[in-house]
């Protein structure tokens, strides 16, 4: 890695008060754990648990032809989106790999907010800011502008309601107001990165110490780190970018055939994804459980006597299941639900098996209206 | 408090001799830094180590760790318990979460061990 000094959140401070365990997360110096990643995982399934995700970066895209702009970078169809909602969406190459992962948000006709990955916040925004030349649109990165908490569990409404005037219940999931918490000007955002209800909450970076303390208060929420992060998200099959995809990764290939739109028109990668569509991927990324005992983790390969046919993206312990799970590519052969297959763990060869997902999907409970 | 009637290794088992019996575990420092251990896997009873060989893994929620033989000899019990109840490392790393007994073919090799108070100030510097 460089020898730069870590990039710190405006909440560093209250992390290292709080006991945070800090770690180099791609720059950024974040808490992977306060108590443990089990306790906060099981508070955030069962109860509540508060984030700090101000690495996240924020760019803005206004004028006339912001829709178009997006529309060409995205595969997803952002002109169904209204005021007030947004949705994931996939930030293409021509090779229809992922520039990134993001969410938008529509301000207004013309005014879309755009959350995209921290590691990856200067290349997007470098990226958006170079296919918006020639058009009417001004691009804007808005990171230093924003920290973001995420309060997540099913109690984070009972939490956050009696802080704000906004009425959350009428904020469905992903759906996202402006309002003010705690005093503090914020977008009230219903999503998450966890597979549970909850909301992000993007505000000034000056006030977000004292918010983070406030939603704490009590002891209803507890801190969470990173670890916990990766643990829920697994869980819940949510994508990590440089983990499950990346540049050489399509959406067809990821399993998110969800946010590719190719009937919306012209896109960055569409001819390759409609080919995809029609010809089906090459690989799959696939949900899978060990079935002999180990853990498959990031970029350990999978085999099938001497050849190589796949790769794990991603694993874990999944503290709700209580197993080993993870995410891997496969061919598109054997990415069928219940393929077995062997994982290299250690010079190892271990039995895994493909399941469906998401490992985790929460009781649907609608927000008491 | 590291405990003073124990050795450490630099890799962060500790020994605790009786006899020519040690036992082996992770310390305190080490749970601490891996976070909720899962599992540990290591060898079956019966099996001949040598010092600094692979003793096993441990997994924890967020990574894995090779554990090694701090000292040589054999393998003569495990700690099954860890098998249902592997937060014993976390929650008792000095006692119920040991993980194997080994009988020392070289107990010599103790001594190049580190006591509880130079280990205190490796780990001082490793965390800096």
């Amino acid at each position: 890695m460089s020898d730069q000094p870590l990039k710190k959140t405006p909440l560093n401070q209250v992390e290292h008060d709080l006991g945070g365990k800090m770690i180099d997360f791609g720059g950024w110096e974040l808490p992977v754990q306060f108590t443990g990643i089990l306790d906060e995982h099981a508070a955030v399934r069962t109860k509540a648990g508060l984030f700090d995700v101000s690495h996240m970066g924020e760019i803005t895209v206004k004028g006339p032809d912001a829709l178009s702009l997006l529309q060409r970078a995205t595969c997803n169809d952002v002109s169904k989106l209204q005021d007030g909602r947004a949705h994931y969406n996939g930030l293409l190459y021509p090779t229809a790999g992922f520039v990134d992962d993001i969410l938008i948000y529509r301000m207004g006709a013309d005014d879309y907010f755009v959350v995209v990955n921290a590691s990856n916040s200067d290349k997007d925004f470098e990226w958006l800011a170079d296919c918006a030349k020639g058009s009417d649109v001004e691009v804007t990165n808005r990171s230093a502008d924003y920290a973001q908490l995420a309060l997540q569990g099913p109690d984070a409404q009972r939490i956050l309601q009696p802080l704000t005037d906004t009425d959350l219940a009428s904020i469905k999931y992903y759906r996202f107001a402006r309002g003010k918490v705690d005093g503090v000007d914020a977008i009230i955002s219903r999503t998450g990165y966890t597979g549970e209800d909850g909301f992000e909450l993007y505000v000034a970076p000056s006030e977000s110490p004292r918010l983070f303390r406030k939603l704490l208060e009590g002891g209803q929420a507890v801190p969470c780190g990173l670890g916990a992060r990766d643990t829920l998200r697994l869980e819940a099959k949510m994508a990590l970018y440089g983990n499950d995809i990346d540049e050489t990764t399509t959406p067809l290939e990821a399993d998110l055939g969800w946010i590719v739109k190719v009937e919306k028109g012209d896109f960055y990668g569409r001819d390759v994804l409609q080919r995809e569509e029609a010809e089906g991927p090459k690989r799959k990324l696939v949900g899978f459980e060990m079935v002999d005992r180990g853990i498959g983790r990031h970029g350990y390969p999978i085999v099938d006597g001497s050849e190589e046919i796949g790769v794990v993206t991603s694993g874990t312990h999944s503290p709700t299941l209580k197993k080993a799970i993870g995410l891997a590519y496969l061919p598109l052969g054997k990415s069928v639900p219940g393929s077995e297959f062997m994982v290299l763990i250690r010079g190892k060869e271990t039995r895994a098996r493909v399941v469906p997902t998401p490992f985790y999907k929460r009781s649907v409970k609608e927000p008491a209206s | 408090m590291t405990p003073e009637d124990s050795r450490y290794a630099k890799s962060h088992e500790y020994v605790h001799v009786e006899g020519e019996v040690a036992t082996v575990g992770i310390t305190d420092y080490a749970q601490k830094e891996l976070g909720d251990v899962v599992f540990v896997e290591v060898p079956k009873v019966g099996s001949q180590l040598e010092a600094a060989d692979e003793l096993g893994s441990i997994e924890s929620v967020k990574a894995v760790s090779e554990l090694f033989a701090p000292v040589s000899g054999e393998v003569i019990e495990v700690n099954e318990a860890l098998a249902l109840k592997p937060e014993l490392v976390n929650t008792d790393p000095y006692g119920d979460g040991w993980m194997v007994k080994i009988r020392m073919s070289d107990p010599t090799e103790v001594d190049e061990l580190m006591n509880a108070e130079e280990y205190d100030e490796y780990t001082e510097t490793e965390s800096h």
